[in-house]
């Protein structure tokens, strides 16, 4: 009796999983793991908010070949354990195809090994360039790296005759990754850093930095962290009466920054930015044009607040996700992994994507504009 | 180094360092009546800021009237704190006490970050933006503001411990508890009262801080560190020691981040306070604190 009923229960078991096999073809499961909560918040909700977007905008329109999309979400509160943790449960629970984020640097690097191990492609929304540098098997990233958005500065400084800079990072993991790149990009580029000056990301006031720069020949100041501290080395700049123009990294493209920063203290400030951020400003015929407005607009009737590049990270992960699903007509982990490698020419809100078995981001400086600031509004520049 | 600079990094000094006093005034008062130390006293300074700013927001107030309303308001919560978490348990040991107040420290950014969102804000200047140069050195009007209110408020508190009998009757409640309750003093009320003018000290940090230093609803903790550290530094337990003790580590920051290396503001600080601990226990004004058998 026993031994029948053993028989039964196993002949049960595998038409259940029969049953979900089919299942899984019909839907691609994605998981997402995002700062929702925490000091990466910013970041992490609208990246939330976009994911869940995107997967009712996919399957109402049909799905990536026939098969419905549906977005596992977990919070990692901007904590690396539960970001590792987030990442376990879905590998081993509920069994995903692919993985979205985590939202900032320290979290990615903290599951990369985690996705290497288990086989499963992570497309990160963080920024750093060391995510994918040198470059991992199964990581790929949609967030433009620091080191693109330094040479676009350097640039556009060389080319106003700009050779001492001064510079002034935050401490944290954005800052620290942004102050290596400007130090080792300015060797390269033969622009002399005349000062070297940090801030806490929670500091709330830099004069003493500002002071120091101030006495030195510098001949433009840049700027690399995310909100607040920015916005607060742009008031104390004015505060100080310093005239030296100030560059900002893309860290701070939002309209929070300049509402922070207040719109006559952050006049003339200029900073590179990825298109969707002066999206009114790209021309008609860009081809990165329709995929920026329609997100544009679709966030913002959804979620009654402004459009962030962050958000548009995530956007541009599925549609990455996407292309690979079509390329390697397959929804299995190392077919979609096999597939991104071969994306090309895609347009995402970030830039054009070419990526590749040595390129795992697939963004240049093309990807950036120069803006600035100009009555409370971003302006891009020639 | 020029003497521009030095006295930039010193107004810079003296102006986050007055913050830093007002935050220690509030941790003073409610040690001097309950040997309590308040650890949601960054709170109140975050919560000052933020009302203001979405008194202005919500109820369109102008930015005078919203500076009181959220004074006002930040005064009436910890009031209220007082009443509904430390009352009810009031005869428990101080370290319980302690504790219930990290947890509403919690609790009250818990709330803020969904009253107000996640983001920071700023609030405009009280009387202009425009700097004013003297001998090389900027100096804003609200720099003016931060450390003629910090002066302001710690005059108020003096005269009110030293010349009214409310204030003596608090002072007497911090001695001896036990033997002020025997003497006709309500001990309860005047524990009540250390928390609304604590609340209120941190709040006016909070209001006349946020044009200079934007605010969020997570601001509270160093804040409230820094405060701390600034109120040991001077001597717990002593208003006039908190101030000074404040304006002393915010200018030891100012002078570390130029003179050293800013990336090491805050360690500097930290260290020289370490190290004057081990020489002077009982903080720089404290009085030394002696046990009677």
């Amino acid at each position: 009796m026993k031994k029948y009923f053993s028989r039964y229960f196993l002949a049960g078991v595998c038409v259940l999983a029969i049953f979900a096999a089919a299942n899984a073809a019909d839907t691609i499961k994605i998981g997402g793991i995002f700062s929702a909560t925490g000091p990466a918040s910013f970041i992490g909700e609208p990246e939330k908010n976009t994911a869940k977007m995107v997967e009712e905008a996919i399957n109402a329109a049909g799905g990536i070949n026939g098969a419905k999309i549906e977005f596992i979400i977990y919070d990692d509160e901007t904590d690396a354990t539960k970001a590792v943790t987030a990442f376990d449960r879905l590998v081993k629970m509920d069994k995903v195809a692919v993985i979205v984020g985590p939202s900032t640097t320290g979290n990615t690097l903290a599951v990369v090994p985690k996705a290497e191990e288990a086989g499963i492609p992570l497309v990160s929304c963080a920024a750093a360039k060391k995510i994918t540098s040198p470059v991992k098997k199964w990581v790929f990233k949609t967030a433009p790296s620091d080191e693109p958005a330094v040479r676009k500065i350097y640039k556009h400084a060389q080319g106003s005759g700009i050779s001492k800079l001064a510079i002034i990072t935050a401490s944290d993991g954005f800052g620290a990754a942004g102050r290596e790149e400007l130090l080792s990009i300015a060797k390269e580029m033969g622009i002399e850093i005349v000062a070297d000056e940090v801030f806490g990301p929670k500091d709330t006031d830099m004069t003493a930095q500002l002071t120091k720069i101030k006495g030195t020949a510098a001949q433009a100041i840049v700027c690399w962290g995310t909100n607040p501290g920015p916005a607060v080395v742009t008031r104390n700049r004015v505060q100080l009466g310093i005239k030296t123009p100030l560059y900002m990294s893309h860290g701070v493209a939002s309209k929070k920054f300049i509402e922070l920063a207040g719109a006559e203290s952050a006049e003339g400030v200029m900073l590179p930015a990825g298109r969707l951020i002066v999206e009114d400003q790209v021309a008609g015929d860009h081809p990165q044009k329709k995929v920026l407005s329609t997100y544009k607009k679709n966030y913002e009737t959804n979620f009654k607040q402004e459009v962030s590049t962050f958000g548009g990270h995530v956007r541009d992960a599925v549609l990455l996700i996407a292309e690979a699903v079509k390329i390697s007509g397959s929804t299995e982990p190392a077919a979609i992994r096999d597939g991104l490698e071969k994306v090309r020419k895609v347009y995402g809100t970030a830039g054009e994507f070419n990526l590749s078995a040595p390129d795992h981001n697939g963004l240049t400086d093309e990807a950036f504009v120069m803006v600035k600031i100009t009555g409370g509004d971003w302006r891009m520049m020639k | 180094m020029t003497q521009g600079q030095i006295l930039q990094y010193l107004i810079s000094g003296v102006t986050v360092g007055s913050t830093y006093g007002l935050a220690g005034l509030g941790f003073t008062v409610i040690y001097n009546t309950t040997e309590i130390i308040n650890f949601a006293q960054g709170e109140f300074v975050m919560l000052g800021g933020m009302l203001a700013v979405f008194a202005m927001q919500w109820w369109g107030l102008p930015l005078p009237l919203a500076v009181v309303a959220a004074v006002a308001i930040v005064t009436a919560i910890g009031v209220l704190i007082d009443r509904l978490t430390i009352q009810p348990v009031r005869h428990r040991s101080p370290i319980h006490l302690v504790i219930i107040t990290i947890g509403i420290s919690i609790l009250l950014r818990g709330g803020a970050m969904l009253l107000f969102g996640k983001d920071t804000f700023s609030l405009p200047p009280f009387t202009g933006g425009s700097p004013i140069l003297f001998l090389d050195a900027a100096i804003l009007p609200q720099n003016l503001w931060v450390v003629g209110t910090a002066i302001l408020v710690l005059i108020a508190m003096k005269l009110f411990f030293e010349l009214t009998i409310t204030g003596k009757a608090m002072l007497a409640c911090s001695y001896d508890a036990r033997a002020a309750s025997l003497m006709g003093i309500n001990v309860g009320t005047m524990v009540t009262l250390s928390f609304a003018f604590s609340a209120m000290s941190g709040a006016i940090a909070g209001v006349i801080l946020a044009p200079i230093t934007l605010t969020s609803y997570d601001v509270g903790i160093l804040l409230g560190l820094k405060g701390f550290a600034g109120c040991i530094l001077g001597g717990l337990g002593n208003p006039f020691g908190a101030v000074a003790g404040g304006v002393l580590l915010g200018v030891i920051e100012s002078l570390g981040a130029g003179l050293f290396s800013s990336g090491y503001k805050d360690a500097i600080a930290f260290v020289l306070l370490l190290g004057l601990l081990f020489v002077r226990p009982s903080g720089l004004f404290g009085k030394k604190m002696g046990e009677r058998v």
